[in-house]
This record gives C-alpha cells, structure tokens and sequence, in this order.
C-alpha cells in the first residue's frame, strides 16, 4: 500500500515553482491507479516523487508504512528496485541489444550469468519480444521500445510499476496494445500500477481508480467508474469533454 | 629525383617513426588522465551525478589554467621538469611529459562535453533500477558514449600531431624538427613540403579510420 500525506514539491528557480501544493491519496495494492490532468499540473512532478528522482519539499511517502521520501545513499539505491519505472521517452540504453537492456538492472543488482539468462528469456517472452533479443533499440518501432522498457522495469520484481504518460507519443491501436500488456502485469503478477495520462481513453481502458490533478492538487479521487460516470470537479468535466469530444 | 629519395628516405623515415611514437605515447597518457578528469568534472557538477562544488572548481580552474598557457611557452617552461622525467632533453621521450600536460586537460573538456550529450532521461532510468553512481559511468556514461568518444579520440590524436610538430622543433625529434631544420634553417624546402606531406597523410588516415570505427560502433543511427 501507498500513502502519500499532504506531499508539498517546490522548485527552487529565479522564481519559487509551486508544482505540488498537498497531496494526500492511498494506493491499495494491485490497484491500477490514474493520475490525469492537463500539461503543468504537476503529474510528472508527483511520479518523480514517488520513484525517489525528486525530494519532497514537505510530506511523506509510505510504502507499507515505511517513509520512504527521506531515504539517503544506499538504502535510497536499494529502494529503488522495488519501485519500476517507465517513461514516455523509453529511456533506453541505446549501444545495447534488447536482451542487454532487460539485463541491465540485474546485471547492477550483481545476478549471475545463468539467472540474467533464464529471467531475461521469461521477461522478453513476458512482453512478447522474444524474437527481438539480439536487435537495437534503433531498430524497433516506438511500442516494441516500450515493451522492452517495461520487461527491463519489471526485471528485479518491483512492488509498483510507475509510468509516466507511457503511450503518449504511441498510435491508438499501438497504445491498447501497451496498455492490454500493462493490464496483463497487473493480473498476473499482482504489481501495483500508477499511471500518469492526458488522455481519459487511458483511465477507461484500464484505471480502477482516478485522481485528477489540477495545479498541484487533486481536484478530485475515486473509483474510475464514478468519476467517468459523474464528474464533480471543473478539471475533471473539460478533461472528460475533449476526451468525449475527440 | 630517385637520388633525393634515397638520400632523404631514412632521415623522413625516423622522423615518421619518432612522430607516431610520441603521438602515440602522448595520446595514450592523456587519455589515461583526461578520461578520469573528464569524467569527474561531469559528474561533480551542480545538478550532476555526484555534486561536489569544491572539486569542480578546482579541476576547472586547473583546466583552464593549462590550457590557456600556449604549447609553444608550456614546453619551454617544462623543460626541466621533463629532463628530470625522462632522462634527456633531446629526442621523442623529452616531449611527451609537455604533451601530456598540454593534452590531458584538452581531452577531460572533450571527454566532459560528450558525457553532456548524454539523454539525462537514461542516467534517470538507471537510477530508478538502483545503479549507484559508479555503476552509472561504467554502464551507462561510457558505454554510451564510447562513439562519441572514439570521434573525439581522433581530434586529440590530430591536436597531438600538430603539438608534437611544435615540441619537435625545440629538441624533440620527428617531422616537426625536420620540417624546421631543413626547410627553416638549410632553405631545402623539398624536404619541408615533404615533411608536411607525410603530416597531412597521417592526420587523414587518423580521421577517416577514426569516423568510420564509430560508424562501426554506433549501434544508434541506423
Ligand atoms: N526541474 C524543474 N525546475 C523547475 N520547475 C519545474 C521543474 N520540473 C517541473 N517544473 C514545473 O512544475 C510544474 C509541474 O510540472 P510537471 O512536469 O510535473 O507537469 P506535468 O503535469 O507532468 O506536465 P506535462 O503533461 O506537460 O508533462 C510546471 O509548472 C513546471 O514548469
Ligand atoms: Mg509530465
């Protein structure tokens, strides 16, 4: 379970940047949880917060009840593991095969040869890439690029996989195939997902539960059902009209 | 014409060899501690990796420093530290400590500028896997950047060459001082166009077999 408690984010620039201003939400596990809302509301900002790229300017994050926001030097590093990333940039290691990349985490978690050999073949099969270990990044088309970020999340078996905006730059039919994928993760290995969208499409396909975020705050939470069916807050109606409007 | 190669072929000979050895060995040792230095002034930078204000600015005011003195008067005041060194203030092995310190400093901001090329989305990703920072410049940095760096290799080597011609003409051998002594101070300026000839060969091959390993290597643009 996550508990985020009145998370505060400041940016220190020439000006103050207010980007999360007190968020407070609980994450069950083996929830898929959405967070949407329009570009600068602070999405980015809270995802960075929970995978530990960011300091919180104030708050708490607890994953099973452990504060994990003011974790320093290797337990930070250790933490990380149990945490999978993905973004909307893949942010693969371009010089690497496939099977390389979805080594990689092992290979720094310290895995043998054998164990990377048999986990990778499981991960790739997992994410249906296995006739793909031997190519380049170079070489795949921008959803094939994400299932390999996704197998190589999923490498050291994390609690939670985040993902910001992961089909964003993807086609419609190529973002129900990640997102099937995503689903697929959810139910068969019991990870918790949060993901991070402008698109309502997303939170209707595979959301259980929704926050919209408006200006550093959540406008509104609950179960995606009731928040498609009845939005309450001003930022939840625009972003479900331009997605009806659409 | 065949009488002047065969007089002058062993001498352009030596002088070929004692070039290559010392941009080779120059080359060779400034990578040894550009490389490191190059590295550490990316990562302690504000923002970096591993932020260390005191030794960034240390290593880049001692960047600096070097690198603004000309090679020329950076030889000369060297010079006794480099007889000490290696032995003899004549011949190949005389220059290269000069070299070195010229280079390394030029090679750590080549080294730095290419890390920064570097997507910093990919340090992120490898961040949130557990990589600690160590494990972020062996497994990421450089192997990302090795055709980067493979490009910056050659413009080095070539820099060297045109250091070594200059360091030649103080003492230390190769085509450099062939190119003064002959062309310089005994007028035969066959012998110089001759020298420059065989320069403008080497920085070529360099160049050209330098661009095409990186095409080899580079897994990205294709
Ligand atoms: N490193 C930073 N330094 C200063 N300000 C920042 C930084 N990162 C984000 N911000 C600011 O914080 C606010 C929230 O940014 P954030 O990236 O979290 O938005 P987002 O909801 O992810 O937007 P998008 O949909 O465009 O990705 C914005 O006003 C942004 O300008
Ligand atoms: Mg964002």
């Amino acid at each position: 379970m996550i508990q985020i408690e009145n998370l505060k984010k400041t940016y220190q620039t020439s000006t103050a940047v207010e980007a999360l201003r007190g968020i407070s939400v609980q994450i069950e596990d083996g929830d898929i949880f959405g967070i949407i809302g329009l570009s600068g509301a602070g999405k980015s900002t809270l995802l960075r917060c929970i995978a530990l790229l960011e300091t919180p300017t104030e708050g708490r994050i607890l994953i099973d009840g452990k504060d994990i926001s003011s974790l320093r030097g290797r337990e930070l590093t250790q933490h990380r593991k149990q945490i999978g990333v993905i973004f909307q940039g893949y942010h693969l290691l371009m010089q690497r095969t496939v099977f390389a990349n979805v080594a990689f985490p092992l290979e720094i978690a310290g895995a043998g040869k054998a164990e990377i050999q048999q986990r990778v073949t499981e991960l790739l099969e997992l994410v249906d890439l296995a006739d793909k270990a031997d190519s380049y990044p170079s070489q795949l088309s921008g959803g094939q690029r994400q299932r390999v970020a996704i197998a190589r999340a999923l490498a050291n078996n994390p609690q939670v996989l985040l993902c910001d905006e992961p089909t964003s730059a993807l086609d419609s039919f190529t973002t129900k195939s990640i997102l099937d994928l995503l689903q697929d993760i959810n139910r068969k290995l019991g990870v918790t997902i949060i993901i991070i969208t402008h698109e309502i499409g997303v939170v209707k396909q595979i959301c259980n539960r929704v926050a919209v975020i408006e200006a550093g705050l959540f406008a509104e939470q609950g179960t995606a059902a009731d928040i498609l069916a009845a939005p309450q807050s001003i930022a939840a109606k625009q972003l479900i009209g331009i997605g009806g409007a659409l | 014409m065949a009488g002047f190669f065969a007089k002058y072929a062993p001498l352009l000979l030596k002088g070929l060899e004692e070039t290559l050895y010392m941009t080779l060995l120059s080359t060779l040792l400034s990578y040894l501690l550009g490389l490191p230095l190059g590295v550490l002034i990316y990562a302690t930078k504000e923002g970096g990796i591993h932020p260390h204000r005191c030794i960034h600015r240390v290593l880049s005011w001692v960047i600096n420093t070097i690198r603004s003195i000309p090679f020329i008067i950076l030889v000369i005041a060297l010079a006794p530290v480099s007889k000490l060194i290696a032995g003899t203030s004549i011949g190949p092995n005389s220059s290269v400590f000069a070299l070195v310190v010229a280079a390394a400093p030029f090679v750590a901001r080549m080294v730095e500028s290419t890390l920064e090329e570097m997507d910093i989305g990919v340090i992120e990703a490898a961040k949130t896997m557990g990589a600690t920072d160590l494990q972020i410049v062996t497994k990421v940095l450089l192997p990302e950047s090795v055709p980067s760096l493979v490009r910056g290799l050659s413009i080095s080597a070539i820099t060297l060459i045109g250091y070594s011609a200059m360091a030649g003409a103080v003492g230390a051998g190769g085509l450099g001082d062939i190119a003064v002594r002959y062309g310089v101070h005994r007028y035969q300026e066959k012998v110089m166009y001759l020298t420059v000839l065989l320069i403008v060969g080497i920085v070529q091959i360099i160049q050209s077999s330098f661009n095409l390993a990186a095409r080899q290597i580079d897994k990205k643009n294709r």
